[in-house]
């Protein structure tokens, strides 16, 4: 049985707790409003720009003459995964989805007697792969300086890929990051990147003129898909990463609320049973007089 | 009232400009062009160099570093990687992007295309601060 100050200074520390999950609460509430509105506001680019890609491919496609990004090297040993997690833990089970889903892949791709290249983004990723999967790292992309994602920061990551690629250290690269539904529900998810996978085209009336030429337009547009497909998934994984940590610390503020009743109840019992005990020690003595 | 033409400016990370416009002059990889309602639909890749939007009641012009530019006979769209509206360019905001250019062109296989974008945008320099 606890004594009356450690109960007390129990409900003083759980009350402590539960600030903090509270304001951390409010904080990622309102990381989470500019996260979603930098991924809405980066949707009309992504959009047109996979139309586009969609419409050029599938007139180009089917050529001899097709970029290697959408071709593929023609083989399919070396899969490079790309696991996107946060820099930051307590937001749930954010990063774990991401990673039981990276992780599931690779065990898939390894029992197939594939090779197997796994580039982390984020330190959360990284720290929960090194045990299992640790050799297969080949590299590793550090946000953890930046304030809020850019463009740029996806360029860089794309550059690096897209170097590999050239020199031939992979087939086929996948994304995995967290997909943003909402508040409570965040959907991990597997993109392949390349070789491309564009979506279905649009059947459109108008017929386009291009310049250069279709094959040369979509060498260009290729690689900056790439880069828009990168940017878009860290942009999703920033607003889900957001709102995980939103309702996580949200049901901890609740636990800590739930916890400090219990507390403050058994706190109350014993107060009252060391009352009762003094009065009947007085009254006892009393008696016996 | 001339006609008009919708005209749409995105960069990856926000839409910087929508507005009705009479033309657009367009910096495309294989020359300038001029875009006016009823262009035949195009799709073209962009070189740096400067996106003119002309309307009645004001020009919208702004450097760009690539992307590309999607016209039909109702609206342009351009997809810029970089757009720097013309007002906020500097002569130490280009030396940046032709040095970064020039990195790339460094490291790219085809030295050629790289060698055209710095080419481009000292192009762009000269006439920026000129």
């Amino acid at each position: 049985m606890p004594s009356l100050k450690d109960l007390k200074n129990r409900i003083g520390s759980v009350k402590n707790t539960r600030k903090i999950t509270k304001a951390m609460q409010m904080v990622a509430a309102a990381k989470l409003r500019r996260a979603q509105e930098a991924a809405e506001a980066a949707r009309p680019y992504a959009d047109r720009m996979n139309a586009v890609i969609a419409g050029l491919a599938t007139s180009v496609g089917g050529s001899d003459g097709a970029p290697r990004l959408l071709a593929g090297t023609g083989a399919d040993k070396v899969h490079l995964l790309v696991v996107m997690t946060a820099e930051r833990g307590l937001c749930g089970g954010f990063n774990t989805t991401i990673v039981r889903l990276a992780r599931a892949r690779a065990n898939e791709l390894l029992a197939q007697g594939k090779v197997v290249k796994i580039l982390t983004v984020g330190k959360k990723g990284r720290e929960q792969l090194r045990r299992d999967l640790g050799d297969h790292f080949v590299g590793h992309v550090d946000l953890s300086d930046v304030k809020r994602v850019g463009y740029v920061n996806a360029q860089e990551i794309a550059r690096d890929i897209l170097n590999r690629y050239d020199a031939g250290e992979f087939d086929v690269a996948t994304i995995f990051f967290n997909r943003f539904q909402s508040v409570i529900s965040q959907i991990p998810t597997a993109q392949q990147i390349i070789p491309a996978q564009p979506g279905e085209a649009v059947a459109t009336n108008t017929l386009y003129d291009y310049e250069p030429s279709e094959e040369a337009i979509l060498a260009d547009l290729l690689p900056r898909g790439v880069a828009m497909q990168i940017f878009t998934a860290l942009l999703e994984n920033g607003a889900s990463e957001q709102g995980a940590r939103m309702s996580a610390m949200d049901n901890a503020t609740r636990n800590a609320g739930d916890m400090i009743n219990k507390l403050t109840i058994q706190y109350n019992r014993s107060r009252q049973a060391a009352i009762t005990k003094e009065l009947i020690e007085i009254i006892s003595g009393a008696e016996a007089l | 009232m001339a006609n008009t033409l919708q005209f749409d400016l995105v960069s990856p990370e926000r839409k910087l400009a929508s507005a009705q416009v009479t033309e657009v002059q367009i910096p495309g990889a294989d020359g300038d062009m001029t875009a006016m309602e009823g262009h035949a639909a195009t799709i073209t890749t962009l070189r740096p160099g400067i996106l003119k939007a002309v309307s009645p009641q004001a020009t919208l012009a702004f450097a760009v570093t690539g992307g590309f530019a999607e016209i039909t006979a109702s609206g342009v769209t351009v997809l810029a990687e970089r757009a720097i509206p013309v007002s906020d360019l500097t002569g130490t905001l280009l030396d940046e992007l032709i040095q970064e250019a020039r990195d790339l062109a460094a490291m790219a296989e085809d030295k050629d295309a790289g060698d055209k974008i710095v080419n481009d945008l000292q192009a762009l320099r000269y006439a920026a601060t000129h």
